[in-house]
């Protein structure tokens, strides 16, 4: 598929011109990466492939987005938070089963990392997990009921907990002091940065939960914070696919397809994202450290069973996190 | 999702229609579309979603959407928005007519600046509302009053959103008071305390009653201004809407749609209480 883009360099003018995909591509996505899509809708319009083809975009919270596309909004191209959504779309047969099979992307086509978002300097010396359940740390992390981002950072610290060799009990108390000390719990990633802001100016102990991605975005706009990628982190993914239904399939995978070429994989990359591309990976490791200890969801048995066992709101079955926040309840 | 329920309110209308006025009243009613297009105009915008909503909540039965109605977070998360609503709407009863009366009674210059921010509640997106009160009322700000992640800014993001009800509903009645009643009162040695209390309050009451009818109904579904500055903790701030969008986001939509059962109850028991005193102070003012 990416070999398409090259067939057509010694072909004449009108007949490359006659084969170049048009119309109009829906993009739906997570709202994040909405100014980097700008970016790369723009890189991709000077391209041969892409220079007669328009977006249509829309962007919102990812698990709204795979709702909305189920319930009829045109969609060619989709880009989530994480690969619980592409689920949705796959039971209402909206992207096809092997959307992730790819044997180099695996579907993906930006990764990040959870790291910990301080103020800037760091102040308080914040490095490994064990720094946030101390007494007296704020922690900002969006809702987990509302917010995908921040069931990868509830993952994220239960993963670490494991993989610093604690037991399954031991990590869902560890879980128990992060919640504890959790101060807010936006509804969204965006929503959190904000609240974290706010609050950094005044109070020096304040850990913000986040995606690398995120951070790096956040100091490019000139916001005062650092971060650290702590040595025990999850790897986050984020899926894109061309629906099955897609009005302009061609000029679809068009798209996917420069999104995932080499030119864009490096945009991606100076925009805070980590490559899926290894020889891309490979040539920006210096901006991205490498975690000692990466972990996936894929660890957990996958977002269906995470979200089953941990983030359940069900009543007569609540998950992990549910019960602890429950349990939250009763002390206060 | 939400749960405005009120219909606009009646005695907005200066004084009733008698005489002849009602007769031209009653003849324009022959000539108007009639009660079909009201009635369909009604059932697609708010019977049907309604109808919907009440049918979502019972999808697993009742036994199910009684543990959720009563499952710990959801009846705290009602329970703090209905106990910040009902204290906003007090709160702003009283200070909205003390706005409206400035707006009316007063010849003050700024009078037209005062009325136009008074409308900017209406105007502006909530969420705006939260960033902005996040600035001012949150850590940074510059009256060192930090209300931000704790219950006062709830009632801070509440009251900022429920003003407008209550000083429009109070103003036109205000600004068509009959004063020689007033004037009639004070000639009489009434104070003027005694004649708030016994002459311009009755005349008000109806239209205080429908203004705090309306802000109470509004603070209630409110999510936009409380979803950013309140902290959205589980037990401690987290209000209903949020806990609704929440459930939402988890695929629990039978859930969801319990909870907002449960809102709808109290809002429509709350409102009809509401009406109630307000029609025994209209029959009390028609009356005596």
């Amino acid at each position: 598929m990416l070999a398409t883009g090259t067939a057509m360099i010694g072909g004449a003018l009108p007949a490359s011109a006659a084969s170049a995909p048009s119309g109009t591509v829906n993009l739906v996505a997570y709202s994040v990466p909405s100014p980097a899509y700008a970016v790369q809708i723009k890189a991709f319009n000077k391209t041969k492939q892409g220079k007669n083809v328009t977006f249509s975009q829309s962007y919102g919270p990812s698990g709204s987005q795979a709702k909305a596309i189920v319930a009829g909004q045109p969609a060619d191209v989709v880009n989530f938070a994480s690969a619980t959504d592409m689920e949705t779309l796959l039971a209402a047969n909206l992207v096809a089963p092997n959307w992730a099979f790819d044997p180099t992307t695996k579907g993906m086509v930006t990764d990040s990392v959870v790291v910990l978002v301080v103020p800037k300097g760091n102040p308080d010396h914040v490095k490994t997990w064990a720094d946030l359940s101390k007494p007296g740390v704020r922690i900002f992390t969006p809702n987990p009921f509302s917010s995908g981002s921040a069931r990868w950072n509830i993952m994220a610290a239960y993963g670490a907990e494991l993989k610093l060799g604690k037991s399954t009990a031991q990590a869902q108390s560890y879980l128990g002091q992060l919640l504890k000390n959790t101060v807010v719990q936006s509804s969204s990633a965006a929503n959190e940065l904000q609240a974290f802001l706010a609050d950094e100016g005044s109070n020096k102990s304040d850990v913000f939960l986040d995606y690398e991605s995120d951070a790096i975005q956040a100091i490019h706009a000139g916001t005062q914070i650092s971060y650290v990628v702590p040595k025990q982190t999850i790897l986050i993914e984020n899926p894109i696919a061309v629906t099955t239904d897609a009005k302009n399939p061609t000029a679809a995978k068009a798209f996917v397809n420069y999104l995932l070429s080499a030119p864009a994989q490096k945009e991606w990359a100076k925009l805070g994202y980590r490559p899926v591309l290894p020889s891309v990976a490979a040539a920006t490791k210096k901006s991205f450290p490498q975690p000692a200890q990466l972990f996936t969801i894929a660890s957990f048995g996958g977002w269906d069973q995470v979200n089953n066992e941990f983030f359940s709101t069900s009543s007569s079955s609540p998950g992990i996190v549910t019960k602890i926040e429950s349990n939250l309840g009763q002390t206060t | 999702m939400s749960v405005h329920i009120e219909s606009p309110p009646a005695e907005l209308a200066p004084r009733p229609l008698g005489g002849n006025a009602a007769r031209i009243g009653r003849a324009a009613v022959r000539r108007a579309p009639g009660p079909g297009v009201a009635a369909i105009y009604l059932s697609l915008i708010v019977l049907v979603p309604l109808g919907t909503l009440f049918s979502n909540a019972f999808t697993g039965g009742f036994s199910t959407m009684w543990a959720e109605i009563t499952n710990r977070q959801t009846v705290a998360s009602i329970r703090l928005v209905l106990l910040c609503s009902l204290a906003v709407v007090v709160v702003n009863t009283v200070l909205g007519t003390v706005v409206a009366w400035q707006l009316v009674r007063d010849r003050f210059v700024l009078n037209r600046l005062i009325s136009a921010v008074v409308d900017l509640p209406f105007a502006l997106p909530t969420i705006v509302a939260g960033v902005t009160l996040l600035s001012l009322y949150g850590p940074g700000s510059p009256f060192h009053l930090n209300a931000a992640f704790s219950r006062w800014s709830i009632l801070l993001a509440l009251s900022f959103v429920t003003l407008p009800f209550s000083v429009r509903s109070v103003q036109p009645v205000l600004a068509a008071l009959d004063r020689e009643t007033e004037e009639a009162a004070a000639s009489l040695g009434a104070s003027t305390l005694t004649t708030f209390r016994r002459i311009t309050l009755p005349s008000l009451a109806p239209a205080l009653l429908t203004g705090a009818g309306l802000a109470f109904a509004r603070a209630l579904g409110e999510y936009g201004s409380i979803s950013l500055i309140s902290g959205n903790v589980p037990f401690k701030t987290e209000v209903a809407s949020v806990r609704i969008y929440g459930l939402i986001e988890s695929n629990n939509l039978p859930a969801a749609a319990a909870t907002s059962l449960a809102l709808s109850v109290i809002t429509i028991l709350v409102l009809t209480v509401f009406s109630f005193l307000r029609r025994r102070f209209v029959l009390k003012e028609a009356s005596g």
